[in-house]
């Protein structure tokens, strides 16, 4: 919302600068988003009369003018061609500047001397989107006399400044100069003053012009109409203008720009129909037919349905209610009897129709948010008398004001020490009904609470707290003194699955591993990606009903995808090694399509690609599981999950609960993800951590007895795993076997061919008492034993 | 014999020179002092004497043992010494040259950031509660207060999956959850993912965070809020921050603010990144919790008040770290993650 200060002042009494109004209308809840000065660094521009026009001698394209500037004449050449003698313009003299730094003096044209410069709104700092179309290519010509050698900075409001403001939906009243200079008059305590309408010269009948305004719908809760005739089409007075081209609006004609200039004033979107081009002479406000056709303002054929609201005549819709008027009731040069529209439209459909033909208008902004019905006979008034005051028209007596809104205002009871108490400021009563007063809420005190009666402007404000928001905005907020929380103390603390979280985290940056963080949705390729089958649970996603893309379409039942991408992305960028972990959500739904909230399982992913392999991801997961106190572990052979290697991909459990899988990447996989290094996943359930964390330690007394240490070295076949010796060994160590260190595993000269000689190094250790030789010697037998048994392993020796 | 000793002595004196290396030094003890030594041999020969010189002598052979003794075990004190002193000084390295055996992880800031935002609220006495990523309408909107036919319900606002469940646009959903969940008095805080229909550019992301709090209790006023996020912005931004409260709208707080924040950058002096105003804008919005949004979640809004407030953590790790595109927060290049 732009506002011209110069317009404000107007309607309010502000002896204060710019920056002061912005500041204090800040804090008072209208958030100033700039302050432009609309003088661009204009000096020495004067008022002309072009007394003279002759042909260049050399150059027929451009024109001598001979400006009359009061106290000299100049000779000014130009190219323009939208000049005539006797035309008022604005001339920059030598000496003159003209916004962008341009120093203006005396230039040569082919042998003639020019003396400064004939100005276009563009040179004086109009941006394009608001100068006339008309006036795009050429001069500015003034609509009439004005004193020669005036200055027209102040003549064209260039010496204004525009404060854009942020205001927010629920205060449509702000949309508006009058409507903030409402907030300007409550804030700064200026007084108020408001427009005066008076007509002086109104003639016949507005019943013999038309045939009047049926209104058929609730859609439409008013529609105050009134007719103009004798209308002459032409362009503004310089003052209608200026104002609308500093408040961002483009001027059209005397008409357009009336209806224009009292929408902005008081926030009503107004229209004016060509009462003469209208079917019957009548305006019927109905619902559309399904398939009915309507050519907008904008050259558009819209489609509409009986959910959209139409402005009709007894043949067909001329205009889309509270968007945008139709082609062919438009106001044309031609136009001589105006039938003018002051309407109210229900929010909900003006706000529906406007979405469904994404089309949006200055007049739907406002009536989507609410408008003050009251608005609608204030505003047509005020149009009728900027007609009469500018000799656009005559204005027929009497109005056709069909009112289906009701007159009763709504009130508010207000309790004093609740505005205290929700504040946290000691507030007199008498300040609160000053504040109330102040914004126009009429004020009675009854038994110690405040009844206060809304404006029908403000159907923002609804209960209590509302009335109590707006007392503290002219309190200010800045100016309540903070105050500490007081009551119960209370502990502070992260839920646990966030405890295990931190840990997690911590051992894994220890590793060397940095945190990602990847989107929740992700594009439906990333499971033909992963190589999952048709029937992969996984494959059971959620999808979005409005994505932003495919790419962003479903919601993720696996981390595996980003974090593949992820790896990819910094491979190709040139990265020799990444390691990666990310703790996030997968979405599994209960059932499809999706009824209830789906689970939200979390989930640990870790990825990296480099110098690691498949051992350095299972020491990582191990390192973890021991930090969190999960034990039993055990492992797996994952030959099945068609998203990893065959040969290098496990399973990893707890007992028996299965806790994930990890290990190398399918080829194919790597391949779908452009990652040409070896790469390695590994998916962990993280609730399932997060149940099995253990954190209880307790301290197992320092041995006292020495240990033993002895040696073993089998051949087996190549398809036994060092986990299931190791197994064995255990099982006949049972709690004497302290740790077993695998030390070498040897394939070569000394083994025949798919064999392998596996060596241990087993400690033994008893908290009893000191082992014995024997002991050991015969637990080592029968391992040695069950490894010939089981694996047919050979002792090596 | 006395002249024996003496000499002996002489010799082993002079052979323990300078120059001598430990091996010799062992090799002249054994010589003198073995069990065949020069010296011992005089001394098991002492019975040989008379024995009124067999004292004298006898005394005189074990000082010149005692002075030899001396002599070998001081020696060897100092060779020792020499020998430490040579080898330390021939084990000096090059402590410039940089090895990388040592990796370590990173933090990702945004996430890092959260858990510092949530680590000092729990400090403040909040305890962090979580909530789901895809919500219900009722607990995004309707609980809230939203009306019904608010933009930010269009589906070119927010991710719907159909017509009751959607992705959350803000943490909010997380107080209704809580209050109906606790009741009051309440003190909670919640970061998290949201998702709002915005296309990607160096600002906007459909997926950002947002951090939620909410203090529920008899007598909460605006002033308490106002303290209690005074206290946050000094703690993260530092002492000489400022705050300043406008009035703003929320659907489910009324009063409403939004808080604006010295600029961190030019510390209020003014500068490019605060458009000379010396504020960073829209920081957080807070209010005191509208009473119908306390009455929705079963608190007596007579009884209780409350306060909420609500901050984007991407706005602020970035505000923090000086990161001038929100896609680097998502991309997860290394080179970026490195850096933190």
């Amino acid at each position: 919302m732009l506002l011209p200060v110069n317009w404000l002042k107007n309607y309010v009494d502000l002896n204060i600068s710019s920056k002061e109004i912005s500041d204090g209308l800040t804090y008072s809840g209208s958030h100033v988003e700039s302050i432009t000065s609309m003088n661009k660094g204009i000096e020495n521009v004067v008022v002309g009369k072009i007394e003279k026009i002759e042909i260049h001698p050399n150059a027929d394209k451009l024109l001598i003018c001979m400006i009359d500037v009061g106290d000299g004449v100049y000779t000014v050449v130009t190219g323009a061609k939208n000049l005539k003698e006797g035309d008022y313009v604005p001339i920059a003299l030598p000496g003159a500047t003209l916004p962008g730094n341009i120093d203006i003096g005396t230039t040569d044209f082919r042998g003639v001397e020019s003396q400064g410069m004939l100005c276009s709104l563009k040179e004086l700092g109009y941006a394009d989107n608001v100068i006339p179309k008309e006036m795009k290519d050429g001069i500015f010509v003034f609509d009439k006399e004005y004193s020669l050698g005036e200055n027209v900075v102040p003549l064209m409001q260039l010496n204004d400044d525009v404060i854009e403001f942020e205001i927010t939906p629920n205060r449509p009243d702000c949309l508006s100069i009058y409507g903030m200079a409402r907030e300007a008059s409550a804030t700064f305590k200026g007084e108020l003053q408001e427009p005066e309408i008076s007509l002086n010269n109104e003639v016949d009948n507005i019943n013999s012009y038309t045939n009047g305004i049926e209104v058929e719908t609730e859609a439409c809760r008013r529609y105050y109409s009134r007719v103009v005739k004798d209308v002459v089409i032409k362009p503004s007075p310089l003052w209608i203008q200026t104002t609308l081209m500093n408040a961002g609006v483009r001027p059209v004609n005397n008409m357009v720009d009336i209806t224009n200039y009292v929408m902005l004033e008081l926030g009503e979107p107004l229209h004016a129909f060509d009462l003469d081009r209208l079917g019957g002479r009548k305006i019927i406000v109905r619902q559309a037919d399904k398939g009915e056709k309507l050519t907008t303002l904008d050259d558009v054929e819209r489609t509409l349905d009986e959910n959209d609201i139409v402005i009709a005549d007894e043949n067909i819709a001329i205009g889309l209610a509270g968007i945008m008027g139709g082609l062919d009731s438009e106001i044309t040069a031609n136009t001589k009897t105006v039938l003018l529209e002051g309407a109210n439209f229900s929010p909900r459909h003006v706000r529906l129709t406007s979405k469904k033909l994404a089309l949006r208008s200055e007049a739907s902004t406002r009536f989507e948010k609410g408008i003050d019905p009251n608005l609608c006979s204030q505003a047509v008034e005020r149009v009728c008398e900027l007609i009469e005051e500018t000799g656009t028209g005559t204005v027929v007596n009497g109005v056709i004001d069909v009112n289906h809104t009701s007159a009763s205002l709504h009130t508010i009871v207000l309790r004093p020490d609740r505005a205290r108490k929700l504040l946290g400021v000691d507030m007199p009563d008498d300040d609160i009904v000053d504040y109330l007063e102040r914004l126009q809420f009429k004020t009675t005190l009854k038994s110690g609470s405040i009844i206060a009666e809304v404006p029908t402007f403000r159907d923002d404000v609804k209960v209590e707290a509302d009335l109590i928001e707006e007392a503290g905005r002219l309190y200010g907020f800045h100016n309540i003194e903070s105050k500490p929380l007081t009551g119960a103390l209370t502990r502070g603390e992260k839920p646990y699955n966030k405890q295990i979280e931190a840990r997690v985290k911590s051992v894994l940056q220890g590793i060397g591993y940095n945190e990602v963080m990847t989107y929740s949705f992700i594009s439906p390729k990333a499971y033909d990606k992963l190589n999952l089958p048709e029937e992969a649970s996984e494959r059971k996603y959620i999808i979005l009903m409005n994505p932003l893309g495919e790419d962003y379409s479903t919601m993720r039942t696996t981390l595996m995808s980003n974090m593949m991408d992820l790896l990819g992305r910094n491979e190709n960028k040139g990265i020799d090694e990444v390691l990666a972990y990310e703790i996030g959500y997968a979405f599994i739904p209960k059932a499809l399509p999706v009824v209830d909230l789906p689970d939200e399982k979390q989930v640990l992913s870790i990825g990296f690609y480099g110098q690691k392999d498949f051992y350095f991801m299972k020491e990582t997961l191990e390192t973890v599981f021991e930090r969190l106190g999960v034990k039993n572990l055990s492992y797996e052979r994952e030959e099945k999950n068609p998203s990893f290697h065959p040969g290098r991909a496990a399973t990893v459990y707890s007992g028996n609960v299965k806790l994930g899988i990890f290990g190398e990447v399918h080829p194919d996989v790597a391949n779908n993800y452009e990652l040409k290094k070896r790469s390695y996943i590994a998916t962990i359930d993280f609730d399932k951590i997060v149940d099995l964390t253990d954190l209880d330690i307790k301290y197992r007394p320092l041995p006292k007895y020495p240990s033993m240490s002895r040696d073993i070295a089998v051949v087996v076949d190549e398809g036994v795993m060092v986990g299931e010796i190791d197994k064995v060994i255990r099982s006949h160590g049972k709690n004497l076997v302290e740790s077993i260190e695998l030390f070498d595993i040897y394939r070569g000269n000394q083994v025949e061919k798919n064999k392998k000689s596996v060596a241990f190094s087993i400690v033994y250790r008893s908290y009893e008492g000191t082992l014995t030789d024997s002991v050991v010697n015969d637990i080592q037998n029968k391992i040695i034993l069950d490894l010939e048994n089981r694996f047919d392993a050979k002792l090596r020796s | 014999m006395k002249e024996r000793l003496e000499d002996l002595r002489d010799a082993a004196f002079k052979e323990i020179q300078d120059n001598i290396d430990l091996n010799e030094l062992e090799e002249l003890r054994v010589k003198f002092l073995g069990k065949k030594g020069e010296i011992t041999k005089i001394l098991r020969d002492m019975g040989k004497l008379s024995a009124e010189m067999r004292p004298v002598i006898g005394q005189m052979a074990n000082e010149v043992r005692a002075d030899l003794e001396n002599k070998i075990n001081e020696t060897k004190e100092i060779l020792r010494e020499k020998a430490k002193e040579q080898s330390i000084s021939s084990e000096t390295i090059d402590i410039t040259v940089k090895t990388k055996e040592i990796k370590r992880g990173h933090r990702h800031p945004l996430i890092q950031t959260a858990e510092e935002l949530e680590d000092l609220f729990i400090s403040m006495g909040f305890s962090v509660v979580t909530g789901p990523e895809i919500e219900t309408v009722e607990n995004n909107f309707d609980s809230l207060n939203s009306p019904d036919n608010h933009p930010s319900r269009d589906l070119s606002d927010t991710f719907y999956i159909n017509d009751e469940l959607l992705l959350r646009t803000h943490t909010s959903p997380v107080q209704i959850r809580s209050m109906k969940k606790y009741g009051a008095p309440l003190r909670i805080v919640s970061a998290g993912r949201t998702f709002r229909f915005d296309d990607v550019d160096d600002t906007h992301s459909p997926m950002f965070h947002q951090l939620e709090g909410l203090v529920v209790d008899e007598n909460i006023s605006m002033a308490n809020l106002i303290h209690t996020l005074d206290i946050f912005i000094k703690e993260l931004f530092g002492e000489d921050m400022k705050t300043r409260y406008r009035p703003h709208h929320f659907p489910f707080t009324e009063p409403s603010a939004e808080v604006d924040v010295t600029c961190i950058k030019c510390r209020g002096e003014g500068c490019p990144v605060c458009n000379f105003t010396g504020w960073s804008m829209e920081l957080l919005g807070c209010g005191m919790v509208h009473p119908q949004v306390l009455e929705n979640c079963g608190i007596d809004s007579e009884k209780y008040t409350g306060f909420a407030f609500g901050m984007g953590i991407d706005r602020i790790t970035m505000v923090k770290y000086g990161i001038n595109d929100i896609r680097l927060l998502f991309e997860n290049d290394n080179r970026f993650l490195e850096q933190f």
